[in-house]
């Protein structure tokens, strides 16, 4: 990272601009390097270095969320190739912990923000609404893990949820109403019980990087 | 048992009479308690020798042969214990017949005052105390099966994800009364698991405390050293019950790998091996209930999965069975106990200690959970620490406690014996009584399944595994890290060891259930339509589903749901001492019994009606789901060769069709579930319901639906399709305008799915309009009206 005095530069930029501390920035520029082998950019196939992640079911998706240019704020759609390690913190800085100072205004932002990066997890053709079948792949992708579960079953789950989603959304409809999708506004509405910004968090400083090990 | 009021002299005869006409109908429940005087009197006869005909009372003189003899003592213990067992069921019998006893005072109440009644009773008869239970006999028989009963049935992920939090609530607390008050209420699983982990991990603290603390009071003088030896003795005690029952857990599971051929033993094995741990625990003086519990808790995965079902359904039974009967035993036990001489009043003592065992308990459970708060990421609400420091109830191992106390030591034993039986009466019944109208108050978070939203739970679980991820991207240990660790390692190793290997013909035989179930749902389907045709029937039950899903659907999607997703975190039902719940595999097979039988008279209805090719296309369609290397049931096996034999020109359409019939996708979309199976949908949705959601069906051929705005708005899902970018979702009791507003769409294959979606909704319509054309010939709806 060059000289050390333009590297603690750096390091207060992007301090400043994510949010981070330093030791924090620190250990997850590590974690960087040991997931991109030492390069600058992180491709989509770098995750491929952590095993763990392949049990997850909706691995794809997640790893997607790193290429999202809404999340990496470079774009309202669009995937894109590669991360530096400015984006891949400004991925992170979505699931910091919230600030025991932070004002309920701010609070709320970021509950905001948080609530929006799940939001394009789930629409993944940046419609800027969940429709029907993004929300079926969701739920079969949930499901995947379970073989003995049938598709069937997936979809009419997620159109169980879709109706109620409608329902509590928009209430009762008139009888030529057509439901489009879930709006950003609708998705807050649903996660309005869920104290999400308390949840949505990972202790970034008791990192270990043994999931690499095997 | 020992023998009651040795006391009587050889009256008894006339003592038997006496009793009958003065007991009488003792008791508020005549009924039950008609059959106790009878039995008490018997009970209280002495054991000397009574016989009607008395051979023996003359022994100087030449014995007759008997014609009639009555030989007490040699059931006596026998008979005493199984008349107990007996009135305790009857009364927990009578309990129940009141509708609105058992919400409002719990079980162990009741017990308790059928305990006291007897031991008043007795008392009266003998005026001397009654037995007082032997501690041998309450520690070696009658807990081992409630802590096993209560060990076994835990849900164990909950149990150690909170394992943390049960550490630190340590006062001691009684398993047996926390689990009668609580089943009743139904408080979030969370609690319960809080409160009863909680309690029985306190038996490690309270037996060794009191072990400590009575030999402290013998020993003259206490060193430091002593303090530090009952420490370590504490861990000891714990921690070596633990790894004995573990140890024994998976000899058990072991063994049942081999018991495939003797099914009928299977569930000696485990309640063997479970005792067997408690006993060995017990005789190195280590934690016996710790052991039995972790016993359970391992045996409990791998043997599952080893013996035969039937042996399950009996374990379970059999164990809550024992549990049942131990515990109504310890309560009757507490009750007689308490009328007798045993007791020495002294006001202060016993309401100092009581107002000092509450006080200490909330301050307890209130402070640590501060502490605990703190680490938790879901911290523990105002009301869950209430409802937990009140939970706190002291029962019967406190009971059995004091009773050990050796009167050399303790000179006031009698003075203790009193104090603990206030406590636990108050705790038992006044908070017991209590609990319940306090949970309603203070709206503490019951475990209503139907509060959780069907999306809130996707979105929770999607969430969850978001975190997941990232935190595996980050290389940050969640605490799944330990948790995935231990299964890896378990599937690696500990169930290739301990669970038998498959048997290859289950996958054929689940296959074959499925294609039962898919056949069956289908039949069910078709049923429903040919007998309701008429809109009026379809308008009324449009009319109950503008509401919503029915609550019987949403159960089902949050079962399978909970059932199946990815498990983070496991749902677990709830938990009820007395009952089990069918499972959730035994009532599908019910409902699929229910539905062939429902299939095959359908079948028969229609076979006249249509004819042979229709027939034979529609089976063949069935199965163009399966991928191809599937075996199939020899039933089936050779419909298919006969149907295909029969109309290949009409077939070939269908084949043309999807690989797929479950995806939405065209056919040259390439369909990931190609080498899954194609199982039917969930059981229960479509038969009663007639409801919108089916989704999948693909009906290739179906013309253009004008039947779509037919009559009056019915609900629908409206699917995305190729040509569509966005689904539009047409919730209850909205018309789907984009059929009738988009007549250009082309017709063919793409536009399957969504007909389908649309079209099939109105199942009735369909069957007199749009399709009805189809349904005589040719590639109809062939999906739909198949018939065997």
């Amino acid at each position: 990272m060059g000289a050390a005095h333009s590297a603690s530069e750096e390091v207060r930029e992007l301090e400043g601009k994510t949010g981070f501390s330093s030791d924090q920035i620190e250990q997850l520029h590590r974690r960087f390097k040991q997931l991109s082998g030492d390069q600058p950019t992180i491709r989509k196939e770098n995750f491929n270095n952590v095993p763990d992640l392949e049990l997850n079911p909706i691995r794809s998706k997640i790893v997607r969320a790193f290429f999202d240019n809404r999340n990496l704020r470079k774009g309202s759609s669009g995937l894109a190739d590669e991360i530096n390690f400015e984006d891949f913190l400004t991925i992170m800085s979505y699931f910091r912990p919230i600030d025991t100072t932070m004002d309920e205004e701010q609070v709320q932002l970021c509950r905001k923000e948080k609530l929006r990066f799940l939001f394009h997890m789930y629409d993944s053709d940046s419609g800027g609404r969940i429709t029907l079948e993004e929300y079926r792949n969701v739920v079969e992708e949930l499901l995947s893990g379970n073989p003995h579960i049938e598709k069937e079953s997936a979809r009419s789950i997620a159109d169980g949820a879709m109706m109620e989603a409608a329902s509590v959304c928009v209430g009762q409809m008139e009888p030529d109403q057509v439901y489009e999708g879930i709006t950003f506004d609708d998705f807050l509405k649903i996660w309005q019980g869920i104290d999400i910004e308390t949840k949505m968090h990972v202790r970034f400083l008791n990192m270990e990087t043994i999931a690499l090990c095997h | 048992m020992e023998p009651a009021g040795p006391g009587l002299r050889g009256q008894a005869p006339l003592l038997l009479l006496l009793l009958l006409q003065a007991a009488g109908p003792a008791g508020a429940r005549a009924e039950t308690l008609l059959d106790a005087p009878r039995a008490r009197g018997t009970s209280s006869i002495p054991p000397s020798p009574a016989s009607v005909v008395a051979p023996g009372t003359t022994p100087f003189e030449e014995s007759r042969l008997p014609v009639f003899t009555l030989d007490y003592p040699h059931v006596q213990i026998p008979f005493e214990i199984t008349l107990w067992i007996l009135l305790a069921s009857l009364a927990k019998i009578g309990f129940h017949l009141y509708h609105k006893l058992p919400t409002i005072v719990p079980e162990s109440c009741l017990l308790i005052m059928v305990g006291i009644l007897l031991g008043g009773i007795i008392f009266g008869v003998d005026e001397k105390s009654p037995p007082a239970m032997k501690t041998d006999v309450f520690f070696l028989y009658l807990l081992p099966p409630i802590v096993l009963d209560a060990g076994y049935f835990m849900p164990t992920r909950p149990f150690f994800e909170n394992i943390g939090t049960i550490f630190c609530l340590i006062s001691a607390v009684d398993p047996v009364a926390v689990l009668a008050v609580f089943e009743n209420i139904h408080v979030n699983e969370q609690l319960y698991i809080l409160v009863f982990g909680e309690s029985l991990l306190n038996d490690a603290v309270t037996v060794v405390l009191y072990n400590l603390f009575k030999s402290f009071c013998q020993m003259k003088t206490i060193e430091t050293v002593d303090v530090f030896a009952g420490i370590a003795n504490f861990f000891v005690v714990g921690i070596g019950g633990v790894l004995i029952g573990i140890f024994l857990g998976f000899i058990a599971a072991f063994t049942t790998r081999f018991t495939h051929n003797i099914r009928v033993i299977e569930p000696l094995f485990v309640f063997l091996y479970s005792y067997l741990s408690y006993i060995t625990a017990e005789m190195f003086h280590l934690s016996g209930i710790m052991a039995i519990t972790a016993c359970a808790m391992t045996m409990n995965k791998y043997v599952e999965e080893n013996v035969s079902q039937k042996s399950y359904t009996t374990i379970k039974y059999f164990m809550k069975m024992l549990s049942s009967v131990s515990e109504t035993l310890i309560f009757i036990f507490m009750g007689v106990s308490t009328v007798g001489k045993n007791h020495e009043w002294n006001w202060a003592f016993v309401c100092f200690t009581l107002a000092f065992c509450l006080i200490w308990r909330a301050l307890g459970v209130f402070v640590l959970t501060q502490v605990i708060n703190w680490f938790r990421t879901i911290p523990l609400t105002f009301k869950d620490q209430f409802i937990i420091a009140y939970g706190g109830l002291r029962g019967a191992i406190c009971f059995a406690l004091v009773f050990l106390l050796p009167s050399s030591v303790f000179p006031r034993k009698k003075l203790f014996i009193t104090a603990a039986i206030v406590v636990i009466f108050f705790t038992v019944f006044i908070l017991g009584i209590t609990i319940r109208p306090l949970v309603e108050f203070l709206d503490v978070k019951r475990s209503n399944k139907k509060q959780q939203a069907v999306s809130e739970e996707i979105h929770c679980r999607f969430f969850d595994h978001v975190k997941t991820g990232i935190e595996d991207v980050c290389g940050h240990w969640g605490h799944n890290f330990w948790r995935d660790k231990f299964k890896k390692f378990d599937d690696k190793y500990l169930r290739k060891l301990l669970i038998r290997e498959n048997q290859p013909k289950s996958s054929i035989v689940s296959l074959y259930k499925k294609l039962e179930i898919k056949h069956a749902i289908e039949m069910a389907e078709t049923g429903m339509i040919s007998t309701v045709p008429s809109f009026a029937s379809l308008n009324d039950c449009r009319e109950e589903k503008v509401r919503k899903l029915t609550p019987g659907e949403m159960d089902e999607i949050r079962e399978i749901l909970s059932r199946n997703l990815y498990q983070i975190r496991q749902r677990t039902l709830s938990y009820n001492r007395h009952n089990l719940t069918a499972d959730t595999s035994e009532r599908q097979a019910k409902e699929i019994l229910i539905r062939r039988r429902h299939s095959l008279r359908e079948s028969i209805r229609k076979d006249s009606s249509l004819n042979r090719e229709h027939r034979a296309s529609t089976s063949t369609s069935r199965y163009l789901s399966l991928p191809k290397n599937t075996k199939l049931p020899e039933k089936l096996q050779k419909k298919k060769n006969v149907s295909n034999a029969g109309g290949n020109s009409s077939d070939s359409d269908l084949e043309a069709g999807p690989r797929c019939s479950t995806c939405s996708l065209g056919p040259d979309a390439s369909c990931q579930n190609s080498s899954r199976r194609k199982p039917p949908r969930p059981i229960k949705w479509s038969g009663r319901t007639r409801w919108t959601w089916i989704p999948g069906r693909i009906n290739p051929a179906a013309p253009q639906l004008p039947t779509v705005k037919r009559g009056p708005p019915r609900p629908r899902v409206c699917s995305a399709s190729p040509s569509f970018p966005k689904a539009t979702l047409a919730p209850c009791g909205v018309t789907v305008s984009t059929k009738a507003s988009n007549p250009s769409r082309p017709p063919g294959w793409s536009e399957g799915p969504r007909n389908l979606e649309t079209g099939r909704v109105d199942l009735g319509a369909r069957s007199l309009n749009g399709n009805g054309q189809s349904r005589p010939g040719g590639t109809g709806p062939a999906q739909l009206w198949r018939v065997t």
